[in-house]
């Protein structure tokens, strides 16, 4: 039994193969780039959303809306960012409704390169935000003794993110296929539910945890400090 | 016994025994988050979608312990390392 798509081997030629992953990983994007653009293409200011329009204001307002409550001060910044984080890792999640479709996530090469990109943004954006020095800085919090902890712990929390997803997405698909053979009838439609929920939760749970390193590495020290304290 | 078979027999019974410890600690923990949680919306119902929320989060990061073990395990079984090495050796 294969427990990542990366096994199957679509195509090859010399060195270079093309697998299940990145065929379906292709696909997802395109779905989902081509059809944002086709529904957003004609908004405009004054107009009446139609329904379509909506269910993606509803889901960039929800991104928006909880960016702000973590405590990123400017969510426009890191909006485009995050939301495509949490909408390709949930969409990927929730295309498996349909049948013979294997979630990318489910595989620990695409789980990794969406966690190095997290592990990539955060020193980007804090030095952004506060200068090369302000950054570095912040590997001295709470005090010097603190910087081979913080530094271990960008490397865990890193590794955490991509085996957090791929072991959750890629259980989903095993236990089903494990199920499927020994009471092929009803209980896999249940536990198939149990997954979608379990999918969005994860797409959310990663959005939050990558938002949170974010807001922590730009935060300055004046703020986590209490006033008068 | 050769080394074939003792890999076989390690690694399956090591992977029942990752699960079966492993599940533990994150049983208890989601418990007395579920319990911390019930508690809390029962003494202030107005909290219930942040508590909500929090749990949910919080759940989902005790839970991922409860995944590393099931991922060891099904590396365990079905991806071993070890047993491919000596299949291979085997083999060649």
């Amino acid at each position: 039994m294969d427990i990542t798509p990366d096994s199957i081997i679509l195509w090859k030629y010399g060195i270079i193969k093309l697998n299940a992953t990145i065929l379906i990983t292709w696909m997802v994007m395109f779905i989902l780039a081509v059809g944002s653009w086709l529904i957003s293409r004609r908004m405009k200011e004054g107009n009446i959303s139609s329904r379509v329009e909506t269910l993606l204001e509803i889901i960039v307002g929800f991104v928006y809306r909880n960016l702000k409550e973590i405590g990123l001060r400017k969510p426009e910044k890191y909006i485009g960012f995050i939301g495509t984080l949490f909408i390709f890792i949930g969409f990927c999640g929730l295309l498996t409704i349909i049948p013979g479709y294997i979630p990318p996530t489910g595989s620990l090469s695409t789980t990794a390169a969406l966690a190095i990109s997290v592990f990539i943004a955060v020193p980007l954006y804090a030095i952004q935000e506060k200068g090369f020095i302000g950054f570095l800085k912040n590997y001295l919090h709470p005090f010097f003794i603190f910087l081979p902890f913080n530094i271990i712990a960008d490397f865990t929390r890193t590794l955490a993110l991509a085996i957090r997803l791929f072991g959750n997405m890629m259980s989903g698909t095993l236990i089903i296929g494990i199920i499927i053979s020994l009471s092929p009838l009803f209980f896999p439609v249940l536990l198939h539910i149990l997954d979608l929920i379990t999918s969005l939760v994860q797409a959310y749970i990663f959005t939050v945890l990558s938002s949170v390193y974010i807001a922590a590495a730009t935060r300055t020290f004046e703020e986590i400090k209490p006033k008068g304290g | 016994m050769d080394s074939l078979s003792l890999v076989a027999i390690v690694s399956i019974i090591t992977a029942g025994l990752t699960m079966a410890i492993g599940t533990i600690g994150p049983g208890l923990a989601e418990g007395r988050a579920v319990d911390a949680a019930l508690k809390a919306i029962a003494q202030q119902p107005d909290v219930t979608t942040p508590v909500t929320r929090t749990l949910f989060v919080g759940l989902a990061m005790i839970e991922s312990m409860a995944i590393y073990c099931l991922v060891i395990a099904m590396i365990l079984i079905f991806a071993n390392p070890f047993w491919n090495y000596f299949i291979s050796k085997v083999a060649g």
